[in-house]
């Protein structure tokens, strides 16, 4: 197990790196600095202004500058909120999009796993057949559709949830069954389909034999198994809905992270926006791993290869 | 034997019988041959008037501007725009940079599949760790970050073109390239979605030359004296063909939710081109308890959904009928 370890985490900070550099690159060499506005500033403000963040010289120059003090775990000072670190921006604002993430994880992956089995379990029935037309559905909206339209059903029209704000779960269940929405019926698609595999093989046959009801063998002994390709997924689907959740913050008017990404590129805030990738690219690869850790956890046939 | 080379001869179903079959899958594919004939011709013949802006703003659906008299079929947006028009060339748009932006992420990654899987080898292994490598990057904040940065680039360059063709006394090509500036934003979208997306077509590709190349037939062309890149165009695109139509299928929706996503955040298709991503924006900014305007939010999502879905149900459709992994 530790070889693995060592040897994912070598390569997780390669692509880590990899992805700063192209970051940096591109943001450095798109039109329009950090300091240009409308009024542009005179020449000796704007060249002490990028001389103070380290921008002025060549890409070059910057680009190991900037990767000197990520070498020192430091990411910077924002150039657009001028006396904020990177880090206290980000500390700030993660909090909300990692909360929203989270509940959204949850509904997806449960509600995804049960309507799955019930699928499987009733193939070929009217259940299995709405459920599936569903999970088509709800994968063909995207969030900043079904987001207005949640809003004003529950919240405008029916009254049951707040329409905005942040911090009581009541405000954040609209935001994160939008993000949900998706990822429940990819999770479900995955849970039927390994299921119909699993419910054909000759343990279940054994456990159906020894007197066990459909729904004490599927429980039992099916599901364990038959979660395995949901697993997998949930690396990727960690992954898309803290991406996703840009566009959830932006319909439900939540300050986290995702509009951090947004704000960056827009006012070419550049260490804000490489602090933002930072993040995202740590915790993809850290939810990666630990999806297959769990994996061997759960399958004892698979070993980690180092 | 010579007839091994055509996939007919193999004794199962044909996929094509297979999708006839699939009575949802037809309805989807005539439904979005439907949408695209309508939003292509349709936007040509409607008057020249309502494809202006006007003073009618939020005139609702069915109704008649106050000023111009003209009929509002689905009412007008805040500008005084009418809906159905926006509506129409916002469909040409995001159906446009899905088909195209597809089609160069296609183009990438078969001859990238192709190459991968027929080299093989410690070729094969470098390429395929590449991809695993991009796959593990956020891919739409890379694809913000490209637009962001080839944006400008390509404003600048085709305002070069139509400064260059005024000075050359050539008004039409001048025109066109000021036509083009005021899309230049399409363009730059459909290439960064085009060079970020192809990384699930490669790895399906490769899978299948895998299998491919095993087979006989490659191995007696080889035998033959055939090039490696003879074998690849003359016998093992032809069999990649219905697996790279499937996967197109499925990749368009993934392309034309991209560009929605980028253009709702306001990173994407910008005025006066619209896409439906930009048009809700546009609806959902005007979205409020008080005074409903609801025309501006339910069509473009309505149309948006349903595009999705039919593509969706036809990208399942053919998947089952070709793809021999998914069938039971």
């Amino acid at each position: 197990m530790l070889p693995f370890l060592l040897r994912r985490a070598f390569s997780s900070v390669i692509v880590i790196f990899c992805v700063i550099s192209i970051t940096f690159v591109l943001a450095r060499i798109t039109k329009g600095g950090p300091f240009d506005k409308e009024k542009e500033p005179p020449p000796h403000i704007k060249e002490a202004l990028l001389t103070r963040y380290k921008l002025n010289g060549t890409v070059w120059d910057q680009y190991t500058a900037y990767v000197g003090s990520l070498v020192r775990f430091d990411l910077g000072l924002s150039t657009r909120y001028r006396d904020w670190r990177v880090s206290e921006l980000l500390q700030q604002k993660m909090p909300n999009s990692f909360a929203l993430g989270t509940l959204a994880f949850v509904i997806a992956s449960c509600t995804g796993v049960f309507l799955g089995s019930l699928a499987a379990m009733k193939k070929d029935t009217w259940i299995d057949r709405s459920a599936m037309f569903g999970a088509l559905l709800s994968i063909s909206i995207p969030s900043f559709i079904s987001g207005p339209f949640l809003i004003a059903i529950f919240a405008l029209w029916l009254g049951w949830l707040p329409v905005g704000g942040w911090g009581t779960m009541s405000q954040m269940i609209l935001p994160a069954i939008c993000l949900a929405a998706p990822y429940i019926a990819y999770v479900a698609r995955l849970m039927r389909n390994s299921l119909l595999d699993v419910l054909k093989s000759d343990f279940l046959r054994t456990a159906r034999a020894k007197g066990l009801s459909e729904t004490q063998a599927v429980a039992r002994h099916a599901v364990k198994v038959a979660i395995l390709p949901v697993v997998t997924f949930l690396g990727p689907l960690a992954a898309h809905l803290l991406t996703g959740s840009m566009i959830v913050e932006s319909v439900f008017n939540i300050s986290g992270a995702g509009m951090i990404f947004v704000n960056s590129i827009q006012n070419r805030d550049v260490f804000l926006l490489g602090g933002a990738v930072i993040v995202y690219c740590v915790l993809l690869v850290l939810f990666n791993l630990f999806v297959d850790v769990i994996y061997t956890l759960l399958d004892k046939r698979i070993k980690l290869y180092a | 034997m010579p007839e091994a080379a055509a996939p007919a001869s193999i004794a199962r179903p044909d996929g094509w019988q297979i999708l006839k079959r699939n009575r949802a899958a037809l309805i989807a594919l005539g439904f979005l041959v439907g949408l695209s004939l309508i939003a292509i011709v349709v936007p040509l013949l409607l008057p020249a008037e309502l494809k202006v802006t006007s003073s009618a703003s939020f005139v609702p659906p069915l109704q008649h501007a106050e000023e111009t008299h003209a009929l509002h079929l689905l009412g007008t947006d805040v500008n005084g725009q009418d809906m159905l028009y926006r509506l129409l060339s916002g469909a040409r748009v995001s159906l446009g940079v899905g088909l195209v932006g597809a089609l160069i992420s296609l183009g990438i990654g078969t001859l990238y599949g192709m190459i991968s899987g027929y080299a093989g080898g410690r070729i094969d292994g470098v390429m395929m760790r590449t991809v695993e490598v991009l796959q593990s990057v956020p891919r739409i904040l890379f694809i913000m970050i490209l637009i962001a940065a080839l944006d400008d680039y390509v404003k600048e360059w085709v305002d070069g073109w139509r400064l260059a063709a005024q000075a050359h006394g050539w008004p039409r090509f001048a025109t066109a390239m000021s036509d083009l500036k005021a899309y230049s934003k399409v363009l730059v979208m459909i290439v960064s979605l085009g060079l970020v997306e192809w990384l699930t077509m490669a790895r399906i590709v490769r899978g299948q030359v895998l299998v491919l190349r095993e087979m006989t037939f490659v191995t007696a062309s080889r035998a033959m004296g055939q090039s490696p890149w003879g074998v690849l165009r003359r016998h093992l695109l032809p069999n990649l063909s219905t697996i790279i139509l499937t996967y197109l299928t499925l990749t368009i929706p993934a392309v034309i939710l991209d560009e929605s996503f980028l253009s709702f955040l306001g990173l994407g298709i910008e005025d006066p081109a619209a896409s439906w991503g930009s048009l809700l924006k546009d609806g959902a900014q005007v979205i409020n308890p008080l005074e409903s305007k609801w025309w501006l939010l339910v069509f473009p999502a309505l149309l948006m959904s349903a595009s999705l879905l039919a593509l969706n149900f036809l990208g399942d459709g053919l998947r089952d009928a070709f793809d021999p992994k998914s069938r039971d």
